[in-house]
């Protein structure tokens, strides 16, 4: 009987790693002896970091979306479908509307990450956000026809993902605000929950001369509590309370309630272990990306790093050899510091990041990225 | 500060985050606790002592005592 992998997610991370997978057990596949499963409960695709781009007009949410059976190698079972269920004691998972339940031997959850506004009241109602297809169209719909007043873009919930796009989405605003005349009657505000501009103190020295040239205003140790969608105005646990016109915020984040369900993390999130990537409340899960509890950025960048280690330690695991590929928390990350101009960092868990200078070329080569990251999806880059 | 006879309410592990984490952990517990209640936040991550007091003296909230007696911290808070 083959042995069986079942991944959950055809985010970056499942995806990459079905498509690893795919290569690095071509033989063992072909010949019965493995079966790899992903399922994921929409037959696309999605590539996120579109949407920063969304709300200033520069790409449609149709850029970052691929049917992903046109993005996964042929020797994958490729299941459209959501698992409600995960019993890791009878290694078995739920289907919403599958037959019956589906045995595994090897778990993988890259669940990745879910939005959760509800958590703070009045954000539903009257935040915007770029953090979802729906939400960047209706904040690209309010910015284009703000000519003045108050721009707030207020970070909540931690961990969200992609932590660089919060700095990166106020400096596109200022830049983009500027070429159009409008930067004098539009006060911009980012307000972040510890007491600097980011979590990584090295990121957060970074920007935080970069917003006050700008004339951005920065809120720091802003905790959001609730939002007033008829006064317009966003109060915090620590009792500041901002007026806005416009209100663009990252809503608090969860994984998916099967993780919880199921005993493996708190808050959809699985404890793993950040070396080896291995759950630590039960056997034979992996975990990677958004849904793994590594302490790294919820990043693209990871996720695809960390599929690479989890590919080669099941691959160790089904021909019976000790697993040793371990995750040292590589993450590179483009930030965007304008319509034209980025930086770039990579870190892992023993170096700190340093932010490059700003240049067009790495902006330039951000955009390029995006274009080829179909490629990244399909195993080749 | 040494150890406490404290009985805290909940405890909060954060041993093993990194920074923010801890504090980030602790603010996400303040938000869903009841006037009165105590956590007990673990860290081990040096930067926690002045996070987490720093976060303190913009609320209400009382830092009651830090209890270096271990191999991290733990900051026992009262919320407001």
């Amino acid at each position: 009987m083959a042995e069986h992998v079942a991944i959950l997610g055809g985010g970056t991370g499942g995806t990459v790693l079905a498509n690893d997978l795919a290569d690095r057990l071509d033989a063992e596949i072909d010949a019965g002896d493995v079966e790899v499963t992903l399922i994921n409960d929409d037959p696309d695709h999605v590539y996120k970091p579109v949407w920063l781009y969304v709300p200033f007009g520069q790409r449609e949410p149709p850029d970052g979306r691929r049917p992903l059976r046109e993005l996964v190698d042929d020797r994958i079972d490729l299941t459209i479908d959501r698992v409600t269920g995960i019993d890791a004691d009878a290694k078995e998972l739920a289907l919403r509307d599958g037959p019956g339940s589906l045995a595994y031997d090897h778990l993988v959850v890259a669940t990745g990450s879910t939005l959760a506004p509800a958590e703070i009241p009045g954000l539903a109602e009257a935040g915007h956000d770029y953090y979802s297809e729906s939400g960047a169209l209706a904040l690209r719909d309010e910015l284009l026809s703000m000519t003045e007043g108050h721009l707030v873009l207020s970070v909540i919930g931690t961990p969200h993902m992609c932590p660089a796009a919060p700095l990166e989405f106020v400096f596109m605003a200022d830049d983009w605000l500027r070429e159009r005349g409008l930067r004098d009657e539009v006060d911009v505000t980012y307000t972040y929950p510890i007491n600097r501009v980011h979590g990584n103190p090295h990121i957060g020295e970074w920007a935080e001369p970069i917003m006050e040239e700008r004339d951005i205003d920065t809120e720091t140790f802003f905790n959001a509590e609730s939002v007033d969608p008829d006064a317009k105005t966003i109060t915090s646990m620590e009792g500041t309370e901002l007026d806005y016109d416009l209100l663009a915020a990252i809503p608090p984040h969860r994984g998916v309630d099967a993780v919880d369900e199921a005993g493996l993390g708190d808050r959809g999130w699985v404890d793993v272990d950040k070396h080896t990537l291995e759950a630590e409340r039960a056997d034979d899960v992996y975990a990677l990306g958004d849904a793994a509890t590594t302490g790294v950025p919820k990043a693209g960048s990871v996720a695809h790093y960390q599929a690479g280690v989890v590919a080669e330690r099941l691959a160790s695991e089904v021909r019976g050899r000790p697993a040793t590929a371990t995750y040292d928390g590589k993450t590179l990350c483009f930030i965007e510091t304008g319509m034209d101009a980025a930086s770039f960092v990579e870190f892992d868990y023993e170096n700190a990041p340093s932010p490059a200078p700003a240049s067009e070329k790495l902006h330039w080569s951000k955009l390029a990225y995006n274009e080829s990251y179909w490629l990244t999806a399909r195993g080749l880059l | 500060m040494a150890e406490t006879d404290i009985d805290p309410t909940d405890t909060v592990d954060a041993r093993g985050a990194a920074c923010p984490g801890p504090l980030m952990d602790l603010i996400g517990w303040v938000r869903s606790a009841d006037p009165g209640d105590v956590v007990l936040l673990l860290s081990d991550n040096d930067r926690s002592l002045t996070d987490v007091s720093e976060w303190i003296d913009e609320t209400d909230n009382d830092l009651l005592a830090v209890d270096e007696s271990g191999d991290g911290y733990g900051f026992y808070v009262e919320v407001a």
